[in-house]
């Protein structure tokens, strides 16, 4: 996959859609469009931060995963996992319990993905002390937050630290552990388990690298059933060698405050996307005062909360943090041999420049941008101002902006149609064939069938 | 394509949405992120000395394709001596705006650094109002 087209992982499956608008309401960069009745992801919107899946009540919006069967084809089957999700499951399962689980399954060898941490850590820091020009330095964790930083807030992309994510870390450790175990690259299939859409995109077709160096995608609810089949409350293997370079460090990372609290004096972590975009706004503006480092992660509570975890994501974030007390902090490891062989590896952190994408232009144009402005500025006057939803626009002034792109029509506005009824400019039956073009046939008939007629909304 | 804001003297937390709504639609007109950067800067500034040191004001932004003008208007004390007003460094804030981190005197100056014309009319016991040309 070419790195330039964005991979997006999720889909709106049109059997399931019931075309409510819970999706189009809460996307935080106004991506989604009801179109027919059914939901519509602007691709060059989207930001994959899985807000759209979160809402969906009839779980129409889903993501695409690898086939696990594919692992077979190879002789080195390599679970790499955030360790965010031993996090989610229940107590009484030990780590090595979930290991063993892991294996039973079919994989060989199990890796979580932040270690060893401290050569990302060292990274970092050396890039922070080096790159002084734009401050504060954001972390590119969070590949939902790189992305609404390159479509809306272009200006702050060469504050994106240029170093990749553990899993890229955790990767290029797996392969290099198991070279010295007399693996050969193409014998070794790493499987990467993803608590959200985002990482799938990031991982699919990276920003600012090249490409990926995984084999396939699982998502971790699935895997997660398939260690609750497969797991077992009895003695399990001691398996605390493969996680020698698991850290204190390396369980809090994908936590909130997991980076802010190693880089620079004054650091901040925000999580959820819309904290993020508040703070965003004023950081453009300057409106903050000079901070250092700042950690922004799309899902409240970090990837605890990611899309595709199962366990509640306090309950996760209290398992992980008594998890991590038990294991030593990085800098106690320092001088391991994992770490002491590391310059391979932390070249390969090394990530590309991040581009800006801005996807908010009316038009290439600007004479022709400030005409559409002009005449959607116009158009406002006309919409009641309710942000409805019902012309299939998260608001009135995105279905503006969408007349003069051409992609809605005056008529999409079911208030002005009623008061064009009223002014006897346009017939009822017009006007209600109108509404059924944009909501689908039939859609207002009485059917206790009918789908969506039940919303779960809250 | 015009836009006008109201500000209200004093209220410090509504200070920031006349230039993050401006800001929108500089990204809308596909201008270039750090012209944006530099236009929104000045706006905010303005928008915090209305709050700051006068009564009320009126923000009237013309936006046209290859510049944008902003006038901030307000009622107000005025500044008896703009060229000192503009000096790094000088504020007559209070100290409560202090409290609040503004008045450290680089709000004019800073104007000035970001915007390609700036003119300052201002009469004692009446009011300011800032003219800010920016071309893109
Ligand atoms: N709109 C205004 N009305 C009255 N006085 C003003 C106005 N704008 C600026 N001044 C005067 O000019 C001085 C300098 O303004 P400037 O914006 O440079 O600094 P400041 O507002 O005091 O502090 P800072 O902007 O750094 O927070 C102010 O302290 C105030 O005395
Ligand atoms: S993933 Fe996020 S940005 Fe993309 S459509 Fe869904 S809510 Fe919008
Ligand atoms: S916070 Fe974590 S789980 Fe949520 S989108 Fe970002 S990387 Fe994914
Ligand atoms: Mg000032």
């Amino acid at each position: 996959m070419s790195p330039s087209k964005r991979y997006h992982a999720l889909t709106i499956d049109e059997q399931t859609c019931i075309g409510c608008t819970h999706c189009m309401k809460v996307c935080p960069t106004e991506a989604i469009r009801v179109v027919g009745g059914l939901a519509e992801i602007r691709e060059d919107r989207c930001v994959d931060c899985g807000h759209c899946m979160r809402a969906c009540p009839v779980k129409a919006i889903y993501v695409e995963q690898d086939d696990l069967k594919k692992i077979q084809t190879f002789k080195y089957r390599v679970v790499l996992f955030p360790a965010v999700m031993i996090g989610q499951f229940p107590e009484k399962y030990t780590e090595d319990q979930i290991y063993a689980a892991l294996l039973k399954i079919g994989f060989t060898h199990v890796f979580e993905v932040e270690q060893p941490i401290g050569i990302l850590k060292n990274s970092i820091k050396e890039y922070c002390r080096k790159s002084t020009t734009h401050r504060p330095h954001i972390s590119t964790f969070c590949p939902a937050i790189v992305r609404l930083i390159q479509i809306r807030y272009p200006s702050l992309t060469e504050n994106l630290i240029r170093r990749k994510a553990p899993h890229d870390l955790g990767a290029h450790f797996a392969i290099s552990e198991l070279k010295k175990q007399g693996a050969k690259e193409e014998e070794i299939g790493l499987f990467y388990v993803t608590p959200c859409n985002a990482k799938i995109s990031s991982v699919k077709s990276p920003v600012g690298e090249k490409e990926s160096i995984v084999d396939g995608i699982i998502n971790m609810n699935a895997l997660y059933n398939k260690v609750m089949k497969a797991i077992d409350t009895k003695e399990a293997p001691d398996t605390s060698s493969q996680r020698q370079n698991l850290t204190r460090d390396g369980i809090l990372w994908s936590l909130t405050r997991g980076e802010a609290r190693h880089f620079g004096e004054r650091s901040m972590a925000i999580d959820g996307i819309h904290n993020v975009i508040r703070f965003l706004e004023r950081l453009e503006n300057e409106e903050v005062p000079n901070l250092d480092f700042l950690e922004l992660r799309a899902c409240d509570q970090s990837c605890a909360g990611g899309i595709m975890m199962t366990g509640n994501r306090f309950l996760t974030v209290e398992r992980l943090e008594r998890r991590a007390r038990r294991y030593a902090p990085a800098w106690k490891l320092q001088n391991t041999q994992a770490v002491k062989e590391s310059k391979e590896l932390k070249q390969k952190l090394i990530a590309d420049q991040i581009i800006p994408k801005p996807a908010f232009c009316l038009d290439p144009d600007r004479e022709r941008a400030l005409e559409k402005m002009n005449r959607a500025q116009r158009i406002i006057c006309f919409l009641p101002g309710i942000d409805c939803g019902a012309c299939g626009a998260p608001n009135c002034q995105a279905l503006a902006e969408d007349m003069v792109s051409g992609t809605a029509k005056m008529s999409d506005c079911v208030f002005l149609q009623q008061m064009w009824e009223n002014e006897g400019k346009i017939s009822t039956s017009k006007a209600f064939r109108n509404v059924e073009k944009k909501w689908g046939e039939q859609r207002f008939q009485a059917d206790c069938n009918k789908r969506g007629k039940r919303n779960e909304g809250f | 394509m015009k836009l006008e804001f109201n500000i209200e003297g004093g209220n410090f937390s509504w200070a920031g949405h006349a230039s993050s709504e401006v800001k929108k639609m500089l990204k809308q007109l596909g201008i270039d992120a750090r012209c944006i950067k530099s236009i929104v800067i000045a706006l905010y500034e303005g928008e915090v000395n209305v709050v700051a040191h006068a009564y009320e004001g009126r923000i009237l932004v013309q936006m046209e394709p290859h510049k944008i003008t902003t006038e901030i208007i307000d009622k107000g004390p005025g500044i008896p001596d703009i060229e000192l007003a503009m000096q790094e460094g000088y504020s007559t804030a209070s100290k409560e705006v202090r409290e609040m981190g503004f008045g450290a005197g680089m709000g004019l100056a800073n104007m000035k650094k970001n915007t390609d014309e700036l003119t300052i009319e201002s009469t004692v016991g009446q009011g300011t109002t800032v003219k800010m040309v920016n071309y893109f």
